[in-house]
């Protein structure tokens, strides 16, 4: 063989197995990052890791159940404000829009999507924190609830969209309103996809600590109610992870595994819901 | 709201010329349900329907032939004005259900009245007892034992209770083609409508399912008045008391199903029946 055919062969060989290796390098950054996650923080991976308030500087032991328990708050006012809106606008995008208003609207919601979280922070901090006057879990909340609606809006329009038209015409037929078809026969069809964006829009904003740390801050102690700053995982692996202390950095290896496995659980959970839609789905 | 005046211009030149017309469009015998004076229909620009004018009688069953592109199934759905979700669309002329314009009225008050099958069954992602039970809860019709009753009712006037009574809480999807076929059937009778449209229900149904469906229309024409709309000439020959041949959007002939398929009087017609084009 001539220099040229060693030549292909090589360069053949070398660019296949930086494909193989990079997309080795892809999947296995997460499993380095759950082992590594695991190996600094299992000592301090206890039930009282769950219920137990964090310790004082100094004394061992302690946890981080404020902060789980202000996360899962954080996530109910997201939920409970981000997702109406983008369920609906949705809806409105999918059912009701015409062409430049639809446009439009899917634009925006794309370039709010790409929003840096930290500027959803200050926009919170300068509409809710400043003419309240003080941090609060319900800052917090608006602010993941902000950026939840782009999400929601884009998966719900989307699944509401593979909904066929003749399901649609059907409930037509029979007499039912416009806004009744969609509520009682559009809607429930795509269910099953609606609530897995719904997951994934959720997974996704649980981790967020940029537009936290100036509108739920952080809290040492149980938070009582909305109105009042509140500990959460995110912050709280922000807090501890950039302390001196040995104790707080395991413990903060520990809030981020747990942290991590939330978002796989509702991630995979969300697969599951949406592969069982298979079966009913039809032409 | 244009078009609703305009109609209503329509209607009123329509009236003494329909007249006219009628005696040898239709025998005298029968009373139309339905009556179409001077249709012409638009997708933008295009128009689709090009002043079609006939009376459908009550309590029979009439049937649209012609080939693909014809206008037939555009035609059927200005009858429950189904037409109106596609955008951009225009209906000019009028359609009477027992002398009333149909675009005068209440949208969902006229489908009620008069209901529609389609070409692909489309039952809902719900129990069969849902599917059948959902025009009565939409309308608000009956509630409780009722509704049970009403649904077995409508199933078994669909022929299909027998095959269904014991799984009544299983997926629609769960259904063979034929029995969704007529599950949209019994659907759509679970509200009493005084007309069914049925727009090919046939084309996706083997021969013994498609002779089901044959079977059960003659049986339904007793209480509700049918426009079927087919691509199966013999379809039409066995169901049908009267048909229309529509042909690029007008209706070519419109006579009783022996007339039409025994001595056609337009050649356009005999051309199409006796298999030289479409």
């Amino acid at each position: 063989m001539r220099f040229r055919d060693y030549r292909r062969k090589f360069v053949n060989i070398v660019m296949l197995s930086l494909t193989g290796v990079c997309a080795l390098v892809s999947v296995s950054i997460l499993f380095f990052v759950l082992g590594y996650l695991l190996v600094h923080g299992w000592k301090a991976l206890s039930w009282d890791f769950f219920i137990k308030l964090p310790a004082p500087v100094g004394e061992s032991g302690g946890g981080m159940g404020n902060a789980i328990i202000g996360s899962a708050k954080l996530l109910l006012i997201a939920l409970l404000s981000g997702v109406p809106v983008g369920l609906i606008a949705g809806v409105y995008l999918a059912e009701f829009s015409g062409k430049a208003v639809g446009f439009t609207v899917r634009y925006v919601a794309d370039l709010l999507n790409g929003v840096p979280s930290i500027v959803m922070g200050i926009f919170i901090y300068t509409v809710v924190v400043l003419p309240m006057h003080h941090f609060s879990a319900l800052a917090g909340g608006l602010a993941l609830g902000a950026m939840l609606v782009p999400i929601v809006l884009r998966s719900t329009e989307d699944f509401l969209r593979g909904v066929p038209s003749s399901l649609r015409e059907a409930a037509l037929a029979l007499g039912a309103s416009r806004w009744r078809a969609i509520a009682t026969v559009v809607i429930p069809a795509a269910g099953r996809g609606i609530t897995t964006g719904i997951l994934l829009a959720l997974a996704r904003v649980a981790g967020e600590t940029a537009p936290l740390l100036f509108t739920s801050f952080q809290s040492q102690y149980w938070s009582q109610g909305f109105n009042q700053p509140t500990a959460s995982l995110p912050v709280m692996i922000y807090t501890y992870a950039i302390s001196p202390y040995e104790n707080w950095h395991r413990q903060a290896w520990a809030a981020g595994f747990i942290l991590l496995m939330l978002v796989l659980i509702a991630n995979i959970g969300a697969r599951l819901l949406l592969s069982r839609r298979a079966s009913p789905a039809r032409g | 709201m244009e078009d609703i005046a305009e109609s209503g211009v329509v209607i009123g030149a329509r009236g003494p010329e329909q007249g006219v017309d009628q005696p040898e469009k239709t025998p005298a015998k029968s009373i139309a349900k339905v009556s179409v004076g001077g249709l012409n229909f638009f997708y933008g620009p295009r128009q689709v329907l090009f002043d079609i004018s006939l009376e459908i009688p009550e309590g029979k069953i009439t049937a649209l032939i012609g080939p693909s592109g014809c206008g037939k199934s555009t035609f059927l759905r200005t009858l429950n004005r189904m037409n109106e979700t596609v955008p951009n669309t225009r209906a000019e002329g009028s359609v009477l259900l027992d002398g009333e314009n149909i675009f005068d009225m209440d949208v969902v008050q006229l489908r009620r009245r008069v209901g529609m099958v389609f070409q692909k069954s489309n039952p809902f992602p719900k129990s069969i007892f849902e599917n059948v039970a959902y025009g009565l809860r939409v309308n608000g019709l009956v509630r409780g034992v009722t509704m049970a009753e009403v649904v077995e009712k409508s199933l078994r006037r669909a022929a299909l209770w027998d095959e269904v009574k014991d799984q009544l809480h299983k997926s629609a999807y769960a259904l063979s083609g034929g029995q969704q076929q007529r599950l949209c059937i019994a659907r759509a009778l679970a509200i009493d409508p005084e007309v069914l449209l049925l727009d090919e229900p046939c084309s996706a149904l083997d021969p013994i399912a498609t002779a089901k469906i044959e079977d059960l229309l003659l049986d339904l024409v007793s209480t509700c008045t049918i426009v079927i709309v087919t691509h199966n000439m013999q379809q039409a020959a066995r169901v049908a008391d009267h048909t229309g041949f529509f042909l690029l959007g007008k209706l070519i002939e419109f006579n009783r199903t022996d007339v039409i398929f025994k001595k056609p009087a337009r050649k356009e017609t005999e051309d199409y029946i006796t298999g030289r084009f479409g």
